[in-house]
């Protein structure tokens, strides 16, 4: 359904590609890879924050009572985060591809780096899923958005941030992978199961 | 709540004594921290009166959302509101101690990061609150924050400070817990201190409803 706005996507994707030129620009090729990292997460926060938002925020009343008369709450909220999720994890491959191509990539552990990396995403996107659905029953504020979804997104992010560090040591053991990709997976967990109870109430009116 | 004053008059001798013995009691002497270890009958409370008040107000947002009735959303938010004045004391008298012991007032600790985002996000709930002007919806919204806002919460006092490598709170990065190694003269002034903290934490949660609940009369 969203797949409509075509204009959206394309601002995101040209969005991810400018800020990945400032940072070469500004950078140059070789940066150390804690700010690799960082940078690399905070592009990809931005670029969720602008996908994301746009589930709900920007959605007519009209198209919203049809959904009301068509679809379980369970199914709608469901839906968006299998949509935002897919989403948030193509924008996120393309933008790591691009982010490579102008800065070079560090020596990761892949079989740490690429799991953590799709949980990341999907974790992003169900959790800003939620964030806008409160935020557009609140009256569609964007400054709303950005301030309710900032402290939900932190833990998410310091995980992710963390398992990418542990990816660059040399030689881990499995053992912390996994520790690692767990906690990872329950707090992605955990999003989906609150959204899932609490979305009817959002959605009754 | 509960009814009868004995538990308000509970809270303050409990207050009074931790003040009073606290300050006479005789402490063990460790590096650094040397007396200041004194603060820890009020700074430890005031994080514990923090989560017990945002406790309260997840349970009674959760009643909401089973009830729809409007009183429970007003304790709610009022437990908001006692929790974010304990949580700003907390920070307060932690910057206090760091700087005395660490020699700064905030340090990249991921305890003071953790209790800072929590903070921000209860905050980020009051703000919430203000920007719906309907009455019942403003209470389903909030109400469904405020269950993933404890979520945050818990996330970030209970599981991220253990799972990360290094603290300059004791009790994290390896060592055993804090309460364990507590020294017996000091437990006997730091639980009462906990459990008075917490008292008055729900006295002026019940003085905040009532004086709300008369506001909403005077208003038609």
């Amino acid at each position: 359904m969203e797949i409509r706005q075509k204009y959206a996507l394309n601002a995101i994707l040209l969005y991810v590609v400018s800020t990945v030129f400032v940072v070469q620009l500004s950078f140059g090729r070789i940066i150390d890879e804690t700010s690799w990292i960082a940078l690399f997460w905070i592009i990809l926060l931005f670029a969720a924050f602008n996908a994301v938002s746009k589930s709900f925020v920007q959605e007519h009343t009209a198209r919203r009572l049809y959904y009301f008369m068509i679809a379980a709450p369970v199914s709608i909220v469901l839906s968006k985060i299998v949509y935002n999720s897919l989403l948030m994890v193509s924008l996120g491959f393309l933008s790591l591809g691009l982010y490579v191509l102008f800065l070079g990539m560090p020596d990761f552990n892949p079989w740490l780096l690429y799991p953590s990396f799709i949980l990341g995403c999907i974790g992003l996107a169900s959790a800003l899923t939620m964030v806008s659905a409160i935020a557009s029953s609140a009256g569609n504020n964007a400054a709303l958005m950005a301030v309710l979804g900032f402290p939900v997104v932190i833990p998410l992010l310091l995980l992710v941030i963390n398992s990418f560090k542990l990816a660059l040591q040399v030689n881990i053991s499995t053992l912390q992978m996994i520790k690692s990709l767990t906690s990872l997976f329950l707090i992605d967990a955990v999003v989906v199961i609150l959204a899932v109870i609490l979305f009817p109430y959002l959605w009754r009116k | 709540m509960i009814k009868g004053i004995w538990w308000k008059v509970l809270g303050l001798i409990l207050i009074l004594y931790s003040i009073i013995y606290g300050i006479l009691v005789e402490v063990p002497v460790l590096p650094v921290i040397h007396q200041t270890i004194r603060n820890l009958f009020f700074h430890v409370p005031m994080w514990f009166a923090m989560f017990i008040m945002f406790g309260t107000s997840l349970i009674y947002s959760i009643k909401y959302l089973g009830s729809l009735k409007l009183k429970d959303d007003l304790t709610a938010s009022q437990a908001v509101n006692t929790g974010l004045f304990f949580g700003l004391l907390g920070l307060l008298t932690g910057m206090i101690w760091a700087k005395f012991t660490w020699g700064d007032f905030w340090t990249n600790d991921p305890q003071l990061n953790g209790a800072a985002v929590s903070v921000m996000a209860y905050l980020a709930y009051t703000i919430l609150r203000g920007s719906i002007d309907e009455k019942a919806l403003r209470a389903r919204v909030s109400a469904v924050y405020n269950i993933f806002a404890f979520m945050l919460l818990v996330i970030f006092l209970g599981i991220l400070p253990r799972l990360a490598d290094s603290s300059l709170h004791p009790g994290k990065g390896g060592n055993s817990s804090t309460m364990g190694d507590l020294d017996p003269t000091m437990r006997m002034v730091f639980y009462p201190a906990a459990i008075g903290w917490i008292l008055i934490a729900f006295w002026i949660l019940d003085i905040r409803k009532r004086k709300r609940i008369l506001e909403l009369q005077q208003q038609p």
